[in-house]
């Protein structure tokens, strides 16, 4: 497979995003977020450094995984509504090469996003002297990591699915990922063996999105071990890559 | 080795309701193109020929059936090196400008950037579209983005061209300079495989057609071969000065008559009568205005094959 095909893709994917509205909205309502936070640490007696942090990684986090819910749902699907994966496919490129574009340029997107929003946060916090710490940056490499894997999520249900309907199991997918560590205590305690063979198999299937959530403990200062940042990291690509290679197998039996 | 060859394709779609029975949009469908002509595809809305072009680009699978071109089967990803399209209403990424829309389609057909530079201005002269190079597509109207995309499906100089209804919805003019377009690839030795249900364009154009309904080849050849252009069909006679009541054996000779002010029309079956009608329109006192000869047309065959019986069955998807 060559990679020239899925390089062409993937940029005029990002020039897209870069010419879509959506994207500034999106990025503004993290920037205004984080402003927020100077206000709330103002109207707060202590903490405010915690405050600071607090709100800065949420922001960042929840700009990333709305941009890549709702930009990543359409990366498809929209191309297949629209047409326009007509004429692409007529070229001689393979379909995985341009999913994998596709998805590289909206990768790319979010990467330019979360360093614009990462930019923003250590500009913040310099404004009010707030100690810049190697947990923070910890915390924003898994938040990275959390954002690219709902990217994948969201592209792979777009390569079978509308774009509502994707939404919809992409957001779905989000929550429970953030509730399976309850779900499993949740199966200790049920009495039907239905419900917990249910629970159980849905523990495994989504992803574990809270291995990939050091927020709290990183606005305290306090890091991770860098085994564990490892091992969270090569968790979430790993069913990243899981995502990707699927959203490949499903498209390259797809009729248009 | 034909450019295009299919053989016995058949296609049907599932509905989405259990219980409901799949419909037949290809039933057997076969036909050939060779290289350097213009074929057209003719067929009704819901004939298949879209389902067919989709086969062919490797959009679709068949059911069943073969589907070549250059010997290579159609899914295959480097033949298209090879093949541009066309589809039908294209939507392009409207964010692009003209220039940028071509240059992306060049790259993906692995043109260099240095090639590509001077070949996205000669296209855009080409299509008559060099003004509008820095327009972005939402800004085009139908003629420009369907002139535009002719442009990119012959970006990478490919030997077979296929477009799905190039045509639709163009006016007058737009569906001229679409014609001439296509003709000028003829002159450029590539050939080219256009579907259409506008007879005319059909007819002008093309050096073989094929006419699919209900997903099935009824008739492939010449366009002249077809309607058979040797025989003339019935003769149209005009003349002035003299009512067909005063010519008792004109009326029993035509099938048609007709009268407008001074004017007389008739048709008559075939040549022979025409010396007939033209010797009493003279010995009346009549003036001869016109004689023309009526032939067949691609049209009278199409509706012709449209009107036998199986056509009114169920419409297929196409």
């Amino acid at each position: 497979m060559t990679i020239q095909p899925i390089l062409v893709i993937a940029l005029n994917t990002f020039r897209e995003y870069l010419r879509d509205k959506i994207l500034y909205n999106l990025l503004l309502f993290a920037v205004l977020l984080m402003g927020t936070s100077v206000l709330l640490a103002d109207l707060t007696i202590m903490e405010h450094h915690k405050i600071i942090k607090d709100m800065g990684l949420a922001a960042i986090n929840l700009g990333g995984v709305m941009i890549a819910i709702f930009v990543g749902i359409g990366l498809v699907s929209k191309e297949i509504e629209r047409r326009t994966v007509y004429t692409i496919m007529a070229r001689p490129i393979s379909r995985a090469q341009f999913i994998l574009g596709k998805y590289l340029g909206l990768v790319l997107t979010l990467s330019v996003n979360v360093v614009v929003m990462m930019t923003v946060f250590l500009g913040t916090m310099l404004l009010y002297r707030v100690p810049v710490q190697m947990a923070l940056f910890q915390a924003v490499e898994l938040i990275f990591v959390e954002v690219l894997l709902v990217t994948a999520l969201a592209l792979f249900f777009s390569t079978f699915t509308s774009s509502t309907l994707s939404a919809i199991m992409t957001i779905g997918m989000y929550v429970i990922g953030h509730l399976t560590t309850d779900m499993k205590g949740f199966t200790q305690t049920s009495q039907s063996e239905t419900t917990m063979a249910f629970v159980t198999g849905l523990y495994y299937l989504c992803p574990n999105l809270e291995m990939l959530n050091i927020k709290g403990q990183a606005a305290t200062g306090i890091p991770v071990t860098l085994t564990y940042q490892a091992l969270a990291t090569g968790y979430g690509l790993l069913y990243t890559t899981i995502l990707v290679v699927s959203a490949c197998a499903i498209f390259r039996k797809r009729d248009f | 080795m034909n450019v295009i060859q299919i053989d016995n394709l058949a296609k049907s779609f599932k509905s989405g309701w259990p219980g409901k029975l799949p419909v037949t949009a290809l039933d057997g469908l076969s036909l050939m193109v060779t290289h350097g002509e213009i074929f057209g595809f003719l067929g009704p809305n819901g004939a298949g020929k879209t389902t067919t072009l989709k086969i062919l680009m490797g959009l679709m699978r068949s059911d069943s059936g073969t589907i070549q071109i250059f010997g290579q089967p159609a899914g295959n990803v480097t033949v298209r090196q090879r093949v541009g399209f066309l589809p039908e209403s294209p939507y392009f990424y409207d964010y692009l400008t003209a220039g940028e829309f071509l240059t992306f389609y060049g790259q993906l057909a692995g043109l260099e950037r240095s090639t590509l530079k001077g070949r996205v201005g000669q296209l855009l002269d080409l299509v008559g579209l060099l003004d509008a190079e820095h327009r972005q597509l939402r800004k085009f109207s139908k003629g420009m983005l369907q002139r535009v995309g002719l442009a990119q499906a012959i970006i990478h100089d490919p030997e077979l061209v296929v477009l799905d209804e190039p045509m639709s919805g163009l006016d007058p003019l737009g569906r001229k300079q679409v014609r001439d377009l296509i003709l000028g690839l003829r002159e450029q030795g590539k050939t080219v495989f256009f579907s259409s249900h506008i007879i005319p364009d059909v007819e002008m154009i093309c050096d073989r057609v094929g006419i699919v309904m209900k997903g099935k080849l009824l008739a492939a050849g010449r366009v002249d071969e077809l309607v058979g252009y040797s025989h003339t069909q019935s003769v149209e006679i005009v003349w002035e000065g003299v009512g067909p009541t005063r010519m008792g054996s004109v009326q029993k000779i035509a099938t048609h008559l007709l009268q407008r002010g001074t004017h007389t029309l008739a048709v008559v079956p075939g040549q022979d009568q025409v010396d007939d009608v033209v010797t009493m329109i003279r010995s009346h006192g009549g003036r001869l205005v016109s004689v023309t000869p009526q032939k067949r047309s691609l049209e009278d065959l199409f509706l012709r094959e449209a009107k036998k019986p199986q056509i009114f069955d169920k419409a297929v998807g196409a």
